[in-house]
């Protein structure tokens, strides 16, 4: 049975009351604009100091208000984040604005059933 | 047979082992722990520095523009290569270059021409499409994709599954069943484009081992010309069967070299720590945890060297690589858990290599055939041609 490939929880407002709640832990996390249209994926690695809670406080900082975030918590979060990048490049043609800036190198193409 | 370098192996090793700690481990340092890929710019620095040792394209055979280094001496400097974090499935995150698959030196001119000096060149990345859900260890019967004769060429139809590298690469070796009749006489091997029509890769597939993944293919009435069946129909099993031999020695001794990294971070712990008012080191309890890492690692490496001592002097090696792959994917990853042991609850965090190596070490015990396969290679040697 495979995992579901892309994340399906609701979005939750990228503030401090939401984001200081998160878990330490390590994982993924995509970033909407106000209207839902996701502008980032990114991953809370080991280096994070607190995983995806301190991830998502740095986010908040530097992106202010009119944004969403939702996470997953996932010891895979490198694995994962390439799977999240390429799914959302098969299904939009091109990675989110904020990750084609700078995008992983030798990233992969997926075709999802 | 005695396998102490000679005073050439000795200059390479010491040569690799400087490359190991003062290049890889230092930019390793900076990197996430599940990392398994450089920066593009060090990558490609670091690739300099082993052309200027005279070593990248290490596996390619001279003939080719390889570096004419015996596959005893190779061992030996993959067992160096491999001992950093991320030092068992990307030694040196790849600068000291790759040959690319081994079957495809068996291709012809055409498909050389198309394939195999592209690779060479850097310029191509290709995947090796043998595994299927059906299963992985007995390729012969469990291969399930079809390749049916139709418009002067193949149809393939079927999936495949944990192939590495397939979603990056710019063709792949695909195994199919051209017979269903012949078993193992009935498969043949193709050279599949990554944008042939009908191919598709269809997911990732999360393991053990964080910091790759493998992915799912299907082929969905896929056409291929005659011009893409590498050696001859219905013979491809052959060409599968001899990589998986071949590729046991590499793979043996990427274990020893993270055994040894993991053995030595213990021995220098064991020195440092103490507990109860006394070092680890003088603790009878960890002195034999760290004999028996020494057993370990001293028989995979006289078992792996003895494996490519053969394979140098063109003798049967089949039940040698068996034997060195099984010791040395099981004495390895009993080693890292020692290590661990002996490091307690700093060995089970991310702040040092031990847990990717004992998630990864374990995944060795399955790859490129498990231990029963291994042990069923030996058996058959020892018992005779009758259990065949």
């Amino acid at each position: 049975m495979a995992l579901p490939l892309r994340l399906g929880k609701p979005w939750r407002p990228l503030v401090s009351d939401e984001v200081d709640r998160l878990p330490g832990q390590l994982g993924v996390y995509q970033i909407a604009d106000a209207s839902g249209a996701i502008v980032y994926i990114g991953q809370a690695g080991a280096r994070s100091p607190f995983g995806l809670r301190s991830e998502l406080q740095r986010e908040a900082h530097e992106r202010g208000t009119g944004h969403q975030f939702r996470v997953e918590v996932n010891m895979q979060y490198r694995t994962r984040w390439f799977e999240l990048l390429m799914v959302h490049k098969a299904d939009h043609g091109i990675l989110p604005p904020d990750n084609a800036k700078n995008p992983p190198p030798l990233l992969g193409r997926l075709d999802p059933a | 047979m005695d396998f102490q370098p000679d005073t050439e192996q000795q200059m390479l090793i010491d040569l690799v082992r400087r490359f190991v700690r003062e290049e890889i481990i230092p930019l390793e340092a900076k990197l996430d722990p599940d990392a398994s890929e450089l920066a593009p710019e060090d990558h490609a620095r670091l690739v300099e520095k082993t052309k200027a040792m005279g070593l990248f394209g290490i596996d390619i055979p001279p003939q080719y523009g390889g570096p004419d280094i015996d596959i005893v001496t190779r061992t030996l400097l993959a067992i160096e290569m491999a001992q950093h974090r991320a030092g068992l499935y990307a030694p040196c995150y790849g600068t000291f270059g790759g040959a690319g698959l081994a079957q495809i030196f068996e291709a012809n001119e055409d498909q050389k021409e198309r394939y195999l000096y592209p690779t060479l060149r850097g310029e191509k990345k290709a995947f090796f499409g043998l595994t299927e859900p059906s299963g992985g260890s007995d390729p012969a019967r469990a291969i399930q994709t079809r390749a049916e004769r139709r418009d002067n060429g193949w149809v393939l139809n079927g999936s495949k599954i944990f192939i590495s590298g397939a979603d990056r690469a710019q063709y792949g070796i695909v195994f199919a069943r051209t017979d269903a009749a012949k078993g193992r006489a009935g498969i043949t091997c193709f050279i599949l484009d990554a944008g042939t029509p009908g191919f598709y890769v269809r997911r990732v597939v999360h393991t053990l081992r964080s910091s790759s993944y493998a992915t799912e293919l299907e082929f969905k009435d896929c056409w291929v010309s005659d011009r893409q069946v590498l050696g001859e129909v219905n013979k491809g099993f052959a060409v599968a069967n001899d990589r998986l031999t071949r590729q046991r020695i590499p793979y043996a001794a990427g274990c020893i070299g993270v055994a040894i990294a993991a053995h030595e971070m213990a021995v220098e712990w064991a020195k440092l720590r103490s507990t109860f008012g006394d070092k680890l080191a003088n603790r009878q309890a960890v002195q034999w945890m760290l004999v028996d890492n020494e057993i370990d690692i001293r028989s995979a490496r006289y078992f792996t060297l003895e494996a490519a001592e053969k394979a140098r002097r063109g003798l049967p090696f089949r039940t040698e690589a068996a034997l060195a792959k099984l010791i040395a994917s099981e004495g390895g990853g009993r080693v890292v858990d020692r290590a661990m042991q002996i490091h307690g609850g700093m060995g089970m965090t991310k702040d040092l290599p031990l847990e990717r190596w004992f998630r990864e070490m374990r995944i060795r015990r399955v790859g490129e055939g498990p231990s029963e396969v291994q042990r069923m290679v030996v058996a058959r040697e020892i018992l005779g041609s009758s259990l065949r």
